[in-house]
C-alpha cells in the first residue's frame, strides 16, 4: 500500500517541471522568423586579427553581413574582391547547385542509393574555399560540395563517387557524397558527425610542429556541436593555439530536429568558442562576401600563429536532409522562402548587377552552361556505370586497403569468394 | 647491452625512435613534466624538447582524435591513454576512424599512430584500473592489437609499431611492469633483473608484430596466452611438472596462426588463457580458430582459463585472476581429457 503522506504537497516547494524546447512552425503554420535580429548589413566592427577572444564577444551574438538590401557591398568586412573573382564564385555556386539538383534525380531514378544537397548553403563552403589556400586541408562533414567544386576537382569523379561504378575513386566503398580527394586538401569524409573536427585540430596541431604554413579547416552542422568532439576539438584547439578554423553550419535544421534541440535558444552556436577563449564570429552564411571575410580574418589569424577561429554561419538548409527526407513532415513546407536572408546565389547575383558586372541574360546563360555541364559528365558517368547497371569496381579490391598489408585472414576470406 | 625493466624498455623504445625520427611525438595525461604516471615517458621532455613530449587535457576522445590528424598529415604520434579503463571516450574515434581511414579513402590517407595504454589487473586497482579490453580492438579491422610480455618484446614491438603504417593498440600489461608476475600474489615480487628477457639492446631492432614466440617448449599441451598470462602459464607448468608448450601471442592482430596450428597439431591438446572476461574474450576466436584448423588432431576439448564475466571486483582480485593452480588443472583436464 501507498504512504498517503507521500503524494502530500511539500510546503515552500515548487513542483519542478520539464523543459522540452519546441520550434515556432510545424507544417500548416506560417512561417515566422520575426522573433530572428537581423542587423544591419556593414555596421560590424572588423577587429585587429590578434585581437584577444574576449574583446570580441559582440561578434559572436550579432550577424556579420556585408551586402545591404540594395545589392551593395558595405562596412568594414567588405572584401572588395574583383568582379572576375566574384563571376567565377558565382559559377562555381550555380555549378555545385546544377550538380545538386541532377544527381537528386539520378537517386530518384534509382541510379544511386542516397544524395546530399547543399541548397542555399553553397555561400558557406565556396566561400571560404575561395578564402583558403588550394594546399590548406578541409575537414568537411557532408554538405560542403561546393569545396571540391571551387577547388577544381574533376565533375566526372564525383559523379563516380555518387555512383560506386568502376571509375569511383573510393572504389565503392563509401556512400555517396562521402568524398576524399587529398591532392585537392580535402579529408575523407567519415558520414559519423563531429568526429573530424578534433581531427583537424590534429592536423593543424602537426602543421604548427612541422613549422608548415598550411592551415586546417573544419565543417560541423549546429546538430553535431551537441557532441563530445566538438568540446575535445575547441579545448585542443585553445590549449594548443591550433592554426585551425572550426566552422559551424548552423542551417537550423538536423533531420527534423531544429536547433534548439542542440542547445541554440540558449545561446548562439559561435557563443561556444568563446568559453574556450577561442575568437568567435557569427557570419551570415548567405552573404558569399561576409563568409569570404570572415575567412579570411580566421585564415590570417591562423596563419599568424593566433590560433584557432569559430565561425557559425548563419544559414536555412533549403532542401531535405538526404534524399531520405521530407521536412513538409515537420517544418512549414514554405519555411525556406520565407527564410530572411535570401539565397545566396541570387544575393550575389544580385549584387554583380548593382555593380554593372553581370546581367539576367548572363545568369541565365550560366546556369545553363552549368546544366549542360553537368549532363555531359552525367552521360559519360552513366556509360561507365550506375549503383544498379554498368560496371563496377573490380570485387577484389573489396578486401584492400583494410591494412598496408593484406593479413592472412582477410586473404584467406578473398579466396572463399573466388576473387 | 642494458638490463632493464618493462617501463625502462618501453621509455628505450621512445627514445630510440624519437632521436631517429623528427615525426615521432607523443602526448597523453601527465606525459610531459612529469614523465607519466607509470613512467614510460619520463626524460623525454628535457630531451626532446615541449613539442615532442606534452600533456595533453584529460580528454581520450581528443587525444585519439588529434593523433589522427597528426597521422594523416604525415607525423607518427605515440599517444598515452593512462588507463585501458579510460580509453572508452576515444573508442568512437578508433573504431569509427582511424581503423577505416585507409580503407574508406581507398588508401589516399592512413593514420601511422599508436595508442598505448596500461592494461590488467592484479595491482588492487578495482574495476576501473584492471580491465583488458584487447578483444574488443581485436575485433575491429583495421587496427593491430599488440600486448607484450617481457622488457626485450615491448621495447621491440613498440618500436614495431611505432614504425608500422596502420594504427596500433598497444597494450600494456600494468602488473608486469616491474617484473615477471608467475600468478602467486602472496609470493614476494620477482625482479625482470633475474629474467633473460631484462638483457634489452640499447639501440633499435624490432620484433615484428604478427610473430608469436614459443616461450616453453613441451608435447603434451599447447597453451596459448599473451600479456602477464604467459608467466603464470609457464609457471603452471613448471610447478606441476606438465610438459607444456606456452606460446606468446605478443599480437592478437596480426595473429601468428602457423605458429598456433603447428604446435596443437604436435601436441592435439589446446589451453587458451587470458585475464579478460570469457564470453567473446579473445580466447573464443583462438578456440573457433584452433577447431578450425585443428580439429582433426585434437584429441581432447579446447579448455579456456580466463577471467569471469563480472567487473573487476576489488576485494576479490585474487580470486578473479586467472592463478596458476586454475591453469594447471585446465591443462591436466585436456591431457587427460579425450
Amino acid at each position: 500500500m501507498n504512504d498517503k503522506s507521500d503524494d502530500k504537497p511539500r510546503k515552500n516547494r515548487q513542483p519542478l517541471s520539464l523543459h522540452v524546447p519546441q520550434p515556432k512552425c510545424r507544417p500548416g503554420d506560417r512561417p515566422d522568423f520575426s522573433a530572428l535580429h537581423i542587423p544591419l548589413a556593414g555596421q560590424q566592427r572588423r577587429p585587429d586579427i590578434g585581437v584577444s577572444a574576449h574583446e570580441i564577444r559582440d561578434l559572436s551574438e550579432t550577424i556579420i553581413r556585408v551586402l545591404d538590401d540594395h545589392h551593395k557591398a558595405v562596412g568594414p568586412w567588405n572584401p572588395k574582391l574583383d568582379a572576375d573573382t566574384l563571376r567565377r564564385a558565382l559559377k562555381h555556386m550555380i555549378l555545385t547547385r546544377a550538380l545538386d539538383d541532377r544527381m537528386f534525380k539520378a537517386q530518384r531514378q534509382g541510379k544511386t542509393s542516397f544524395y546530399m544537397k547543399c541548397t542555399g548553403e553553397e555561400a558557406t563552403c565556396i566561400g571560404q574555399a575561395y578564402a583558403l589556400e588550394r594546399d590548406d586541408m578541409c575537414f568537411p562533414s557532408y554538405r560542403q560540395q561546393g569545396i571540391l567544386i571551387a577547388r577544381g576537382y574533376p565533375l566526372l569523379d564525383m559523379m563516380c563517387q555518387v555512383y560506386s561504378n568502376a571509375r569511383d575513386p573510393m572504389r565503392g566503398r563509401q556512400l555517396p557524397c562521402m568524398y576524399s580527394a587529398r591532392e585537392y586538401g580535402m579529408f575523407t569524409i567519415s558520414g559519423n558527425l563531429a568526429t573530424q573536427f578534433p581531427q583537424a585540430v590534429g592536423w593543424a596541431m602537426a602543421s604548427a610542429y612541422k613549422g608548415d604554413d598550411r592551415i586546417a579547416s573544419a565543417w560541423i552542422g549546429e546538430g553535431a556541436t551537441a557532441e563530445g568532439d566538438f568540446h575535445s576539438a575547441l579545448t585542443f584547439a585553445a590549449v594548443y593555439r591550433a592554426p585551425v578554423i572550426l566552422n559551424i553550419v548552423n542551417n537550423q535544421w538536423a533531420i527534423s530536429t531544429f536547433a534548439g534541440i542542440a542547445g541554440g535558444d540558449e545561446a548562439t552556436f559561435a557563443d561556444r568558442g568563446l568559453g574556450y577563449g577561442l575568437a568567435s564570429l557569427r557570419v551570415d552564411g548567405n552573404d558569399f562576401l561576409a563568409v569570404y571575410a570572415v575567412s579570411q580574418w580566421a585564415a590570417a589569424r591562423a596563419r599568424a600563429n593566433h590560433g584557432a577561429t569559430v565561425i557559425e554561419h548563419f544559414t536555412y538548409r533549403a532542401e531535405g536532409h538526404s534524399t531520405s527526407d521530407d521536412p513538409a513532415r515537420y517544418r512549414p513546407a514554405d519555411e525556406g522562402r520565407a527564410w530572411p536572408l535570401g539565397d545566396p546565389i541570387a544575393r550575389l547575383k544580385d549584387h554583380l548587377i548593382a555593380l554593372k558586372e553581370w546581367s539576367q541574360e548572363k545568369h541565365h546563360a550560366a546556369e545553363k552552361e552549368a546544366v549542360e555541364q553537368v549532363a555531359a559528365a552525367n552521360k559519360e558517368a552513366e556509360a561507365i556505370g550506375t549503383l544498379k547497371a554498368g560496371e563496377k569496381p573490380n570485387l577484389k579490391t573489396m578486401f584492400e586497403d583494410v591494412y598496408k598489408d593484406q593479413p592472412w585472414n582477410i586473404r584467406r576470406q578473398r579466396q572463399e569468394t573466388g576473387v | 647491452m642494458a638490463t632493464l625493466n618493462m617501463i625502462q624498455a618501453l621509455n628505450s623504445a621512445l627514445d630510440v625512435t624519437m632521436a631517429k625520427d623528427p615525426n615521432v611525438l607523443t602526448f597523453g595525461e601527465d606525459v610531459g613534466y612529469f614523465g607519466g604516471v607509470f613512467r614510460v615517458t619520463d626524460g623525454l621532455q628535457r630531451k626532446y624538447g615541449v613539442t615532442r613530449c606534452f600533456d595533453s587535457p584529460i580528454s581520450e576522445g581528443g587525444i585519439v582524435a588529434t593523433a589522427i590528424g597528426m597521422a594523416a598529415y604525415g607525423l607518427r604520434p605515440v599517444v598515452e591513454v593512462q588507463f585501458a579503463d579510460y580509453i572508452y571516450p576515444g573508442f568512437d574515434q578508433l573504431v569509427s576512424e582511424a581503423a577505416r581511414i585507409r580503407y574508406r579513402s581507398a588508401g589516399e590517407f592512413f593514420v601511422p599512430m599508436t595508442v598505448r595504454t596500461p592494461c590488467g589487473g592484479g595491482i588492487f586497482g578495482g574495476q576501473t584500473h584492471s580491465q583488458s579490453p584487447e578483444s574488443l580492438f581485436a575485433h575491429v579491422c583495421g587496427l593491430k592489437t599488440v600486448m607484450p610480455s617481457t622488457p626485450y618484446d615491448a621495447k621491440g614491438l613498440l618500436i614495431a609499431s611505432i614504425e608500422d603504417d596502420d594504427p596500433v593498440i598497444f597494450l600494456e600489461p600494468k602488473r608486469i611492469y616491474n617484473g615477471p608476475f608467475d600468478g602467486h600474489h602472496d609470493r614476494p615480487v620477482i625482479a625482470w633483473s633475474k629474467h633473460p628477457a631484462s638483457a634489452v639492446p640499447e639501440g633499435h631492432y624490432v620484433v615484428p608484430l604478427g610473430k608469436a614466440n614459443v616461450v616453453r617448449a613441451g608435447n603434451a599441451v599447447t597453451v596459448l596466452a599473451y600479456g602477464t598470462m604467459v608467466h603464470v602459464a609457464v609457471n603452471a607448468a613448471e610447478e606441476n611438472g606438465i610438459d607444456a608448450e606456452v606460446i606468446d601471442l605478443r599480437s592478437l592482430v596480426p595473429l601468428d596462426i602457423e605458429t598456433i596450428v603447428a604446435s596443437v597439431k604436435k601436441t592435439g591438446r589446446c589451453v587458451i588463457v587470458h585475464e579478460a572476461t570469457r564470453t567473446c574474450g579473445f580466447g573464443a576466436e583462438l578456440a573457433a580458430l584452433v577447431q578450425e584448423h585443428c580439429f582433426y588432431h585434437l584429441e581432447a576439448p579446447i579448455e579456456r582459463v580466463t577471467g569471469y564475466d563480472i567487473p573487476y571486483p576489488h576485494a576479490f582480485e585474487w580470486d578473479y585472476f586467472p592463478n596458476p593452480a586454475r591453469v594447471a588443472e585446465a591443462m591436466r583436464r585436456a591431457i587427460e581429457g579425450g
